[in-house]
């Protein structure tokens, strides 16, 4: 059944790019029980070798806990979660998630890159061109807590793509960020795309999953509720949940 | 009785001028409890760290007891030492009853719990709001331990401060393990207690002041930690 992806292959737009052997994902029945709210209710997902998936859904839909399951931080109550037959907990290492509150060890910024690197004994004198691609070259030392909310996200990211990961989760990674610094984070993120990333990013700026996305995963009452290649999805939502959140309208 | 005053006069000389016989106690209270609190933290901190960041059956138990221990009295752990180390006990035959080595074990007995409950708490602040995180990078409990423990160095000062505070300030266990001997096992507190009895009210205030210095020096030390972690957002 593993060739029964839902999305064609128009959704990868990056043609050239090598299959990545963590993909596809699938994921059947999926159940997640929050403080005896069901969060995540039998989902289903499938996703395809390559590409820039942009998971959209209202507050409180589930998106950041569907991450982190699939990341395999977080055990569901039910349901299978199969990276090209391998468990989330088994290929969590292979993978980053930049977390939509991002978490900065209270060290400098340089020693936040550095902590990622020795963990997985890699070379300290990459931080360098890490920071520089997220353009905090010049903040090496001040403490990483001090950064702006901005700055502090493209730390994250700095930081999540220090491991060099086969997948990269990115829970609304240009929140509160001014025009410029989203645009710098769009950039990396596509460049990532390119160079072999699989990249599932969670937002709520339409303007950026037009940008950003190859496919769009519409996540609402806790399943799937539409999954389709961007340009196709952008044309015309099928189902109206997804129709009203496109247009900012209310999702009930 | 001699002047109150007078009694103060003396005693301040006695500090001022470095007296010999109070620079030796002095000495001696600091050389024990700084001891036994390093001992503590090598005892504590490990304990407080893995029970801060691992899930086991029995934690809520384990919790209450450290807990509990955090308020043993000084003298029941004297009591409880002297009755380990006496002649008749079992370890009797190391023969460190009435040493200062004695006095370290007491007072390390005495302050590890507060260590273990205090830094407990301090890393699993810490571990709840790094916990992700370190599954992401999917560290292993020595790195996780490690980095918890460097990440809340301050706070981590803060508790040994305390301890430390506590050992240097409490009387009754070093007076039952020690004995007060003069240039031996005498310290701080010991030395007051005997000196006020005797009624040589000089010495026993010169070593007041000295202690409540030593108290004033440790909480500006823990303010200032405070501060500098603060401001570098690291606390
Ligand atoms: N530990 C928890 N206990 C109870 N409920 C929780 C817990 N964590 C999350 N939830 C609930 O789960 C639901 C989904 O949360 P989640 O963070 O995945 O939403 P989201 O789609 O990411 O929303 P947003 O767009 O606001 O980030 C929310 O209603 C939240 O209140
Ligand atoms: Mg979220």
């Amino acid at each position: 059944m593993r060739e029964a992806i839902i999305h064609g292959p128009e959704a990868l737009t990056a043609g050239a790019v090598p299959a990545s052997n963590l993909l596809p994902l699938r994921v059947r029945g999926l159940c997640l029980t929050l403080g005896g709210r069901r969060i995540l209710n039998s989902l289903d997902l499938d996703l395809g070798p390559a590409g820039c998936t942009v998971l959209l859904g209202p507050n409180g839909a589930g998106k950041t806990q569907l991450l982190k399951v699939l990341h395999g931080l977080l055990e569901p109550d039910a349901g299978e979660v199969d990276w090209n037959g391998a468990a989330p907990g088994q290929v969590t290492s292979r993978q980053a998630l930049v977390f939509q509150k991002p978490v900065l060890l209270r060290r400098s910024v340089a020693a936040n890159v550095d902590f990622v690197l020795k963990s997985r004994n890699l070379p300290r004198a990459r931080r360098h061109a890490l920071l520089d691609h997220v353009g905090l070259g010049d903040k090496a030392r001040q403490p990483a807590r001090l950064l702006s909310g901005g700055e502090a996200q493209r730390l994250a990211l700095a930081r999540a793509l220090a491991t060099e990961p086969e997948v990269l989760f990115l829970d609304e990674p240009t929140a509160s960020l001014d025009p410029a610094s989203v645009n710098r984070i769009e950039e990396i993120v596509l460049k990532a795309v390119r160079n072999g990333t699989r990249v599932i990013l969670v937002t709520h700026d339409i303007g950026q999953a037009r940008r950003l996305a190859d496919e769009i995963v519409f996540l609402h009452g806790g399943r799937v509720a539409e999954q389709a290649a961007a340009d196709r999805f952008f044309a015309g939502p099928r189902t109206p949940a997804a129709r009203a959140h496109v247009s900012g309208g209310l999702v009930l | 009785m001699q002047d109150m005053g007078e009694a103060l006069a003396v005693a301040m000389t006695l500090v001022l001028s470095g007296d010999g016989d109070l620079v030796e106690i002095v000495g001696l209270s600091l050389r024990v409890s700084l001891t036994a609190t390093v001992a503590a933290c090598a005892i504590g901190l490990p304990i407080g760290a893995l029970v801060a960041t691992n899930r086991f059956p029995g934690r809520g138990a384990v919790l209450v007891v450290m807990n509990a221990l955090m308020g043993l009295p000084p003298v029941v752990v004297g009591l409880i030492v002297y009755l380990h180390l006496s002649r008749a006990g079992p370890l009797g035959f190391l023969g460190l009853l009435y040493t200062p080595a004695a006095m370290i074990i007491a007072q390390t007995i005495l302050i590890a719990p507060i260590v273990a409950a205090l830094s407990r708490q301090v890393i699993e602040d810490m571990h709840a709001e790094y916990a992700d995180h370190f599954r992401s990078l999917c560290l292993n409990t020595r790195q996780t331990v490690q980095a918890l423990l460097w990440d809340a160095r301050y706070a981590l000062l803060t508790v040994a401060l305390a301890g430390f505070g506590r050992a240097v300030a409490e009387v009754g266990a070093v007076m039952i393990v020690g004995g007060n001997i003069d240039h031996m096992t005498r310290v701080m507190t010991t030395a007051i207690a005997l000196e006020t009895s005797k009624g040589d009210l000089p010495l026993a205030l010169g070593l007041g002041i000295v202690l409540m210095i030593l108290a004033l020096g440790v909480n500006a030390l823990v303010h200032s930690l405070r501060l500098t972690a603060v401001r570098q957002a690291y606390a």
